[in-house]
């Protein structure tokens, strides 16, 4: 057994640890949310790093929980792919409890914040990591429900309704996935994915495999907010408080639904045709209608979440084409997503902050009180425009060669299209927001404080130096391992039993 | 009436709960210890064991029941119940796995036996009943806040 | 196989709830009605013909048991549906204390 497999069930134990101990001793210890909240999510990071350099052999690890073997027990299985999830959960997470210090001062209960928050962490990691379709259900189920309440924190009226509104068609999301799982339990009669891969394998297709697929379908663009299932999403993004906009569009929406959907339908149920162009034309359906509704929003963290399921779009459409190429892409502008959509939002976030409004209407001038806010999200925006030197641009570049190479032509032109309104809408937003006339009444407004303006800065520089992930060697460590994890396709069970049999 | 009386409900209800809370409390610690060797577990026993503080509750009014138990222990049993949990699969560790049962499994069908099952029953039981009442007592405790800030 | 049609059916009844009531209780009732159809079809799928209940005692013969592993993961199921359920009547009755009405369609502060 290799020296790190023994550190994987602490992704879960750290979070859902920190998460308890900050209720029970939080409510007393003004400080001690902050401290756990700060040091949980750190030493995740560092736990995931290593995981990325435990994985880069280009074999798995498989952590059989209480010692009982895959096809009886529930078991973790960490990859390439689940190692560059974690990487981008966990980093995502760490900057955004470091910028929660400050904004969460205007709320009270802290410490109900950062339960939830490390509740939501705990169930991303384990749904990232598990190895076993119900354990993937169950954790999917505290992410979602920890999401619920936080999406309602403010409690005020249309925080309220969005939540309701959210938790509702969440819900059925779940339902759906819960009775995918039951079709495939009484199909494969095992719950274990290595084994189930390995079942279906035998079996061939059926047309129950059929009927499940369509309901992984639902449930899980239901969760990724794909475009027929989109509706929760800007109502849910904008009314969270900013650092769980940032954690909901940057990471949530992807590693629960972008993430299974991948996992199930790549090394479970095993990708073919007529699925990947379902995902070309949900990817495409998504990337176009989200921003075409995005353009006309005058709500700052609305736009915002429109753009999210645009992009959530481009990531679907580069894991369908199936191509190396398009998986990479793919993978490598899920990342970017997350790292520039978290940034955006806390952007937003700081606006509101130091101005109160959420309205583009009412802002204006505002590079000149708050420069670093201005400029970490110019940075976010010309990323996600895809303005050459930063890393939105090489993702994107990536998924439209990718279609080219495919013969998609189709789709790669309204990738292209999607791109350019991208970047019209951004453009609106810095022109109305950071530049132009001040206002007078935002003549008092002052720059956010230091944890927050640490966080945006560490995530532009992120943004600036993402680019670099390309590269041969950053390639092979972290995005082509991941990518291979993908490619490989139904192997993965007879892999994860040759490791667990070693 | 007295004013102990006007709250809660009528005498007779108040003396059937007074006979009966205490035997459903014990009906509930049984699921909850048998757990391992009949049906039931942590959750059940942990279900009944909050319904009959649900039970006084109903019948005597909130005050009664949040004497016996009142909301900072449900809130500290409930944070305590997941991190007992959370410590018997850390100290599987010992053996060299998560979740590892180390304790020795006795003999089957005895009250005694199945290793750490017992405990982590006890520890799910704690959660749950304690989150229960504590989801319990939060609506039926909103709904007098929210009359009280109409008047 | 006319169980498992009968339970899908009332999993509609419950989708139907969700999406054609206007009342948030209702709303609520039928995501519970949904939940309920399918740890129905669960249990449904593991039932073997003529099995019994999964107990083992001292002097039982093993023979002819139903699945006993779906009644665990139900149990697990019924919890997540508890605790959603729960939430979700929470944010009702704020709903209700901010807005004084159930009727969704004048719940309406987000649009667009």
């Amino acid at each position: 057994m290799n020296y790190f497999a023994g550190m994987i069930p602490f992704f879960v134990v750290l979070a859902l640890g920190g998460a308890f101990l900050v209720s029970l001793a939080g409510r007393r210890l003004k400080i001690f949310p902050d401290i756990a909240g700060l040091l949980t999510t750190f030493s995740l990071l560092l736990l995931s790093v290593l995981a990325v350099i435990a994985v880069s052999g280009g074999g798995l690890l498989v952590y059989s929980i209480g010692a009982w073997r895959p096809p009886v027990g529930i078991n973790f299985v960490l990859d390439g792919l689940a190692a560059f999830m974690l990487v981008t959960v966990n980093l995502i997470a760490f900057l955004v409890s470091l910028y929660a210090v400050n904004y969460m001062e205007r709320y009270t209960d802290k410490w109900k914040f950062y339960t939830l928050f490390l509740l939501m962490l705990g169930g991303m990691n384990g749904v990232i990591i598990t190895g076993d379709m119900f354990n993937l259900f169950v954790y999917l189920e505290i992410a979602s429900i920890a999401s619920y309440a936080l999406v309602a924190f403010g409690t005020e009226k249309h925080e309220l309704e969005a939540a309701f509104k959210y938790a509702v068609m969440s819900t059925v999301g779940s339902l759906f996935i819960l009775m995918g799982i039951v079709f495939l339990y009484s199909y494969t009669s095992t719950l274990n994915m290595a084994h189930m891969a390995l079942v279906l394998a035998q079996r061939g297709t059926s047309n129950i495999l059929l009927m499940v697929s369509i309901l992984f379908i639902m449930g899980f663009g239901l969760k990724a907010a794909l475009v027929p299932f989109h509706a929760w999403l800007p109502d849910a993004h904008p009314s969270a408080p900013a650092p769980i906009s940032a954690m909901l569009s940057g990471v949530l929406i992807k590693s629960l639904g972008v993430y299974a959907l991948c996992r199930v339908f790549y090394n479970v149920i095993g990708i073919n045709p007529a699925l990947s162009s379902v995902f070309l034309v949900l990817g495409t359906l998504s990337m176009l209608i989200g921003v075409f509704l995005a353009i006309g929003q005058w709500d700052l963290k609305r736009l915002l979440a429109y753009h999210s399921i645009s992009q959530i779009g481009y990531v679907i459409l580069g894991l369908g084409l199936g191509t190396p190429l398009g998986i990479v892409g793919g993978l490598f502008h899920l990342f970017n997503h997350s790292v520039f959509k978290s940034l955006l939002f806390l952007n937003s976030g700081s606006v509101e902050y130091a101005t109160g409004t959420r309205d583009l209407n009412k802002m204006g001038g505002l590079i000149k009180k708050m420069p670093v806010t201005g400029r970490t999200n110019l940075v976010a925006s010309m990323s996600i425009a895809g303005i050459p030197p930063f890393n939105g641009f090489w993702s994107k570049l990536i998924i439209i060669i990718a279609a080219v190479q495919a013969q998609e032509f189709f789709y790669a032109f309204w990738a292209v299209l999607a791109s350019i309104l991208t970047l019209a809408s951004f453009m609106k937003v810095t022109k109305y927001c950071y530049f132009g006339r001040l206002k007078e009444k935002l003549k008092g407004v002052k720059e956010v404080p230091v944890c927050m303006k640490v966080s945006m800065s560490l995530l532009a520089i992120i943004c600036i130096l993402g680019g670099l992930l390309i590269l041969p060697r950053g390639e092979s460590l972290f995005l082509g391992k991941a990518g291979y994890s993908l490619l490989k396709g139904t192997s993965y069970g007879n892999e994860v039993f040759e490791e667990v049999n070693k | 009436m007295s004013r102990e009386h006007e709250q809660g409900m009528s005498v007779i209800v108040k003396t059937i709960t007074r006979l009966t809370v205490g035997l459903i409390l014990l009906y509930g610690i049984y699921i909850l210890v048998h757990g391992h060797i009949s049906p039931g577990g942590g959750f059940p026993g942990g279900i009944i064991i909050a319904l009959s503080f649900i039970h006084l509750m109903l019948a005597y009014g909130k005050d009664a029941a949040l004497k016996k138990l009142p909301r900072y222990v449900t809130s500290f049993l409930e944070g305590f119940g997941a991190l007992m949990f959370l410590a018997i699969a850390l100290l599987g560790f010992s053996g060299g796995y998560f979740f590892l049962n180390f304790i020795s499994k006795g003999e089957p069908f005895k009250l005694f036996s199945a290793g750490t099952i017992l405990l982590s029953n006890l520890a799910i039981s704690l959660k749950v009943g304690a989150g229960l009442f504590a989801i319990f007592v939060a609506l039926i405790l909103f709904r007098f806040d929210d009359e009280g800030e109409e008047e | 196989m006319i169980v498992y049609l009968l339970c899908l059916l009332l999993f509609c009844v419950g989708l139907y709830c969700i999406l054609r009531k206007r009342n948030i209780i209702k709303i609520i009732v039928g995501v519970i009605i949904a939940e309920y159809a399918v740890n129905l079809l669960f249990i449904l799928v593991a039932y073997r013909r003529g099995g019994r209940a999964p107990l083992h005692s001292p002097d039982a013969v093993i023979e002819n048991m139903v699945d006993a592993l779906p009644q665990a993961l139900v149990l697990t199921s019924i919890v997540i549906s508890l605790a959603s359920t729960a939430l979700l009547i929470a944010i009702a009755m704020r709903i209700y204390q901010k807005y004084r009405t159930f009727d969704i369609t004048k719940i309406r502060e987000l649009r667009g």
